[in-house]
């Protein structure tokens, strides 16, 4: 038995050897034939140096932000459950998109649905040129180096998931996770994360207006994470015998590095050290504020007290709410959906989720599902060229076309997610079984699926 | 010999401890606990969860104590302890059948002072 696992680990090593030697035969064949692409001159190494913190920012908020968000909020024997998820997610989404998963999602269009696998490995991806699309004559980040624009956008393919993970926390075989978020990430993040960023993606092509990812992470994972309470079912005891979070103080560690990433993702997203960027780090802030206040605003009125955990869940649901339209609004924009992310959220988890009765554990659903829909529709609202002249107007500034071109990328990411994310549990729980056994809910995943714990009783 | 258990106030225990000091009782284990009497609990809020666990928290205290100690600690706790609200908490007085020191091997009351 022995002797096979180390079979199997110079297998791996021997496949890594060969898959080494790839991108080097090929790197000949770069972009260097296209007359106007840009040069290595073209990098801005102001944009290049923001892009790069900007990327730092955003892997901050998977490990340690959401890790520590969702740990804070589960009880002490899971833990090291998420902190683990979380982690390996950075791990293996990570290597994924280095891959092919990048090449999947940016890489040369298909028919407007997927990007190609020429780009699988890096291959063709500079690391001192920026991209440029020859099809289009266009460049994602005509001023920072191709690979910056790769590691950027990799945090976000890492995150996305890793929000879906809220919803079935506490009940999952690590497993079945591993193997679903792989499959989720390839076959749903990368495809709708073509569609509407890629070069070619028809949701783009539409005039879809996602700035930073509301649809893309938000939308996308909020309905996976209902999809996957739904086929989970929830956790023993639901709700009547469930004990409260562990560690509030970890949540709100959490939330507020996830706010502090928030500037990495939303302000990143200009890609550029610009002015852009400036405005939406601001509308990013704003939002945040405002729907943290909301929340707090909300508990006060309905539940006698606000609550702290009420305030971060309404800082988030605000900075998930901003997405979308970071780089489209003003600050009264950001204040209005700051507002609505601050009710919309509040109503779902309070009034909708208890009567429905599903167990969306940590409500990801509740606050990135409703709160991203929220964004989205109100970018169609509030979005002005005064901000962004490669933006649009929306309906609050005379054009009502935008709302409805806002609705359609909704309502497509929202089936595409909801069919496709069931298809993948199924097939996951057919092939491995989703569910921890009912004696590892009870003793909890930290023990039975990693044997450790995450506090010792004793000195 | 009896051995005393008293549930009190958490913000209690300094003068509890401070009476027993005056009246050479030195010996002593705490540990904070959670509890329920008449008084109720304050049930938790979550996402505009109401929990159902209405515990509060308490400090337990246990004294082992030879027979002529127990009134003098009976009357520190209760002189430190009360404040006459719902609360204040209990003591129990529990006949004790036996006490070693592990170091020495002692047993009965020259174990226990």
């Amino acid at each position: 038995m022995m002797k096979t696992k180390w079979i199997w680990v110079l297998a791996l090593l021997a496949i890594t050897m060969m898959t080494w030697r790839a991108p080097a035969q090929s790197a000949g064949a770069g972009p260097a034939a296209m007359s106007v692409a840009p040069s290595a001159a073209a990098v801005n190494t102001g944009d290049n140096a923001w892009v790069l913190i900007s990327s730092a920012l955003v892997m901050l908020m998977t490990i340690p932000g959401l890790a520590f968000f969702y740990g804070g909020l589960v009880r002490r024997k899971n833990v090291l459950s998420i902190l683990m998820q979380c982690f390996m997610l950075m791990c293996l989404i990570s290597l994924q998109w280095i891959l092919f998963g990048y090449s999947l999602s940016f890489g040369p269009d298909l028919h407007g649905w997927i990007g190609s696998l020429h780009w699988a490995g890096l291959q063709h991806v500079s690391f001192d040129t920026p991209h440029w699309d020859p099809v289009t004559a266009s460049s994602y980040a005509g001023t920072i180096p191709h690979q910056t624009f790769m590691i950027f956008q990799m945090m976000f393919a890492v995150i996305t998931p890793g929000l879906i993970l809220g919803a079935f926390a506490e009940r999952m075989k690590f497993s079945a996770f591993c193997v679903f978020s792989l499959l989720w990430a390839t076959v749903v993040y990368d495809p709708v994360c073509h569609w509407v960023w890629g070069k070619g993606g028809f949701l783009g092509k539409l005039g879809a207006l996602d700035f930073a990812g509301g649809t893309v992470v938000h939308i996308n994972a909020g309905i996976a994470a209902l999809v996957a309470a739904l086929v989970l079912g929830p956790r023993l005891g639901y709700p009547q015998r469930m004990s409260p979070p562990h560690n509030l103080p970890f949540a709100v560690l959490g939330a507020a590095l996830l706010w502090f990433g928030w500037f990495g993702f939303n302000a990143g997203s200009a890609l550029s050290a610009s002015g852009l960027a400036t405005s939406a780090f601001v509308v990013t802030h704003t939002a945040a504020a405002a729907a943290g206040l909301t929340w707090a605003v909300m508990d006060w009125l309905f539940n006698k007290r606000p609550t702290l955990l009420g305030v971060i869940s309404g800082a988030v649901g605000g900075l998930v709410a901003i997405t979308p339209a970071a780089g489209f609004v003003n600050v009264l924009g950001a204040i209005g959906i700051g507002l609505g992310a601050g009710i919309l959220p509040w109503i779902f988890v309070s009034l909708v989720k208890p009567k429905l009765g599903y167990d969306d554990a940590l409500d990801a659903f509740g606050v990135h599902g409703v709160g991203g829909t929220w964004g989205a529709i109100a970018t169609g609202l509030w979005a002005t060229k005064a901000v962004n002249p490669a933006g649009a107007d929306g309906l609050f500034y005379g054009n009502p076309t935008q709302l409805l071109i806002q609705l359609k990328a909704v309502g497509v990411t929202l089936v595409y997610a909801l069919v496709v994310s069931f298809v993948l549990l199924k097939l996951v729980d057919l092939v491995l079984g989703l569910r921890a056994e009912p004696q590892a809910e009870k003793i909890g995943l930290d023990l039975t699926d990693h044997r450790e714990t995450g506090y010792t009783m004793l000195d | 010999m009896k051995y005393i258990v008293a549930i009190i106030q958490p913000d209690r225990l300094e003068e509890v401890m401070q009476r027993l000091e005056e009246k050479e009782i030195h010996l002593v284990t705490v540990t904070t606990v959670m509890g329920r009497g008449r008084q109720k609990g304050i049930a938790e809020v979550y996402r505009s969860h109401k929990e159902a666990g209405t515990l509060l928290k308490k400090i337990k205290l246990e004294i082992a104590v030879n027979d002529d100690f127990v009134q003098p600690t009976l009357a520190a706790i209760i002189e430190g302890g009360r404040t006459g609200q719902v609360g204040d908490g209990k003591i129990f007085v529990l006949n004790l059948d036996e006490c070693i020191r592990i170091r020495t091997g002692e047993t009965g009351g020259p174990a226990i002072g």
